[in-house]
């Protein structure tokens, strides 16, 4: 197998512990539509340990959104085994499954996907409601996120009165309110412009470093890649490249959108 | 938990306030129908039921007449009398009658002082007060001895009372009626309405034997136009009234397979089918009352399913953030829940209102119990059980990816 963990890196608060957090092997996932079967992830293994910062690139179709969403428990794999911190999640059901997503993984969307009728602690907060958390530490700790991303004072604001680079990092706040083992990240700063999208990143990076939190997160455009520690590129379902993004980078033509 | 969710299902209504306050207005209309409905069926109810318990209980009633004429003419009941005063104390004898009233009545004009009334004027015995379970509120009731003697006493009804004289005391003072003097020993007390609607207040009761000689004046001497009969028990009233016929037909001397020339009619079996129907009709009311609370439930569960649909993403966003099933069915449920019964407690006092209304406007008498409002809520969350579930579940069952790809 290709894919080879960075082991021991600067600032992995987690040195030691080198279990997969991810354990991918042989994921198939087809689509049934009018036009019949559609491939869309082909014999696809791969392993992402505990402190890993990954990048998924790959050009549109190549899989890279369904992989994630088969990563983050929100869709299932035709076959294939996927060991999420060990376990099986092909054997769990819907209710596991849930409690996974909400304990063990964070999950950040292009689109943001703030509940818009919410205000921002409410949205922070609510992966907590399904926790079991009670108010008065919901409020506490949705407060301590919106103020680890520098929004506490718009906390009672509705995400259509602040911008998207703000919408986003409360997108994060949220993903990491129930402290996470696994950050996903699908184009997190696709909807945002260059700056917005570096300040967003050097978020993710502290986030790594600092807390020893697991990411992946899928981009297109280099200057985002670089940021992780490891890049994998996806071309039809299948990986064609896993290893250091900064030697990948300069031998290919970044994309743009 | 739960308080998180009835916020959400606050923010959520609030946002579509119109919305909901239309879904709500279904429920308003079909509780508040069920409440009036009730409390009108119940009203009619009570009324049938004051008017059998002021009636007497075990009654029947003997007609005198129903015979024919050489002509084939047949004349109806009490139209020739037949019936005498010694039938009744006849039937008094009997082992299961309780009592035995014989009855002359007719229409006349009481008079006192300045002021004039026509009410029914009805001569009987004292076994009348046992038979009609009818008691005075003042005076006494006529004795034996005015009965064998005919004094022009009287004893006058509510209604009659209050036309004479107001909020004078009538006991002792003298009324005059077909232009003779009669003094008024008490004042009965009120019964309200038969069941056939008549005020059996607006009556004045003399002694039989001046009603028969001094007041009312027959071609026939000694003759009543009806006897009412008690029976001593429910069970005796068959034995009773068979008992009664035998005796009557003996009495008047009735060939075996001859018509009898008078007529007993059982009137508690009369007033047990007027209850019975009132029974039916407020059931009746009460089903279609019912018919618009479904109704209202079908705007619920329509204005839900709507609203699963549009909220579909945000179903999938709190799916991908760790919902579970029933997380997300509660959610609905709570809100079809609320709408239900917010929408019963404004319809209970719609309902409450409209009912106190319907009285005081077009004189229904209704009644509101506990039991129905109870029942109106009951049946309100039930509703909004029963139909926010499907709507509820079809969002808990939507699959995490489909749900956040929902345009």
């Amino acid at each position: 197998m290709e894919a080879s963990p960075i082991e021991a890196r600067q600032g992995d608060t987690r040195q030691g512990d080198t279990s997969p957090v991810i354990h991918v092997e042989h994921l198939y996932k087809e689509y049934i539509s009018a036009a019949g079967v559609m491939p869309v992830l082909h014999d696809l293994s791969a392993q992402i340990m505990h402190g890993e910062f990954v990048a998924i690139m790959g050009a549109s179709g190549s899989g890279k959104s369904t992989l994630m969403n088969i990563l983050g428990c929100i869709d299932m794999a035709t076959s294939g085994t996927y060991l999420l911190n060990g376990r099986d999640v092909n054997t769990m059901d819907r209710d596991m499954l849930a409690h996974l997503r909400n304990d063990l993984i964070g999950f950040v969307f292009q689109g943001f996907n703030l509940l818009p009728r919410a205000s921002l602690v409410d949205n922070v907060a609510l992966p907590l409601v399904y926790s079991k958390v009670t108010r008065d530490e919901r409020v506490a700790r949705a407060e301590e996120m919106l103020n680890k991303v520098g929004l506490l004072k718009y906390r009672d604001s509705h995400p259509n009165q602040i911008s998207g680079g703000q919408q986003q990092r409360v997108a994060i706040a949220r993903a990491l309110i129930n402290r996470p083992k696994l950050l996903l990240a699908d184009e997190p700063t696709g909807n945002l412009d260059s700056h917005t999208g570096h300040e967003i990143m050097d978020l993710f990076s502290e986030l790594n470093t600092r807390d020893g939190i697991t990411i992946v997160l899928i981009t297109h455009e280099a200057e985002v890649a670089a940021y992780a520690h490891r890049l994998v590129r996806l071309a039809d379902g299948r990986v064609v490249y896993d290893g250091n993004p900064a030697a990948h980078l300069s031998t290919h033509t970044p994309q743009k959108i | 938990m739960i308080t998180a969710m009835l916020n959400e299902a606050w923010i959520a209504m609030w946002a579509n306030r119109l919305r909901t306050i239309l879904t709500m207005l279904g429920m308003v209309i079909g509780v508040s129908a069920v409440i009036i409905m009730q409390a009108v069926g119940l009203g009619a109810q009570q009324q049938v039921q004051e008017s059998i318990e002021s009636m007497g209980s075990n009654l029947f009633i003997v007609l005198s007449g129903a015979p024919t004429s050489g002509g084939g003419v047949r004349m109806g009941s009490g139209a020739i009398p037949t019936l005498t005063t010694s039938d009744a104390e006849a039937i008094e004898e009997l082992p299961t009658v309780a009592g035995a009233a014989p009855s002359v009545s007719d229409t006349a004009q009481a008079i006192y002082g300045a002021r004039n009334w026509s009410t029914q004027i009805t001569g009987t015995t004292s076994s009348y007060f046992t038979v009609r379970n009818w008691e005075l509120d003042a005076g006494a009731p006529f004795s034996d001895s005015d009965i064998r003697s005919a004094t022009r006493v009287a004893l006058l009804g509510k209604t009659v009372v209050d036309n004479l004289f107001g909020d004078e005391n009538p006991v002792g003072q003298t009324i005059r009626i077909k232009n003779s003097p009669y003094i008024v020993l008490g004042v009965l007390s009120a019964k309200g309405q038969s069941l056939n609607g008549r005020d059996q207040d607006d009556t004045i009761l003399v002694p039989i034997t001046t009603a028969q000689r001094k007041l009312l004046g027959s071609q026939f001497a000694g003759t009543v136009r009806f006897i009412m009969v008690q029976a001593k028990s429910a069970e005796a009233m068959p034995a009773v009234e068979k008992a009664i016929n035998e005796l009557l037909r003996q009495r008047h001397r009735i060939r075996e397979g001859a018509e009898s020339d008078f007529n007993v009619r059982n009137l508690t079996a009369m007033a047990n089918t007027a209850a019975e129907t009132t029974a039916v009709m407020s059931l009746m009311l009460g089903i279609i009352a019912s018919i618009s609370l479904l109704v209202g439930g079908i705007g619920i569960m329509n204005i839900m399913l709507v609203s699963v649909t549009e909220r579909t993403r945000e179903i999938g966003i709190r799916m991908a953030i760790g919902a579970r099933d029933r997380d997300i069915l509660l959610q609905f449920l709570l809100e079809a829940i609320i709408i239900s019964i917010i929408g019963c407690l404004i319809g209970v006092i719609l309902g409450i209102a409209g009912a106190l209304a319907a009285q005081a406007i077009a004189d229904i008498h209704v009644v509101i119990t506990l039991g129905s409002i109870l029942l109106a809520f009951t049946v309100a969350t039930a509703v909004g059980i029963f139909f926010g579930w499907y709507p509820a579940r079809q969002a808990a069952r939507l699959r995490p990816i489909d749900a956040l790809r929902f345009q």
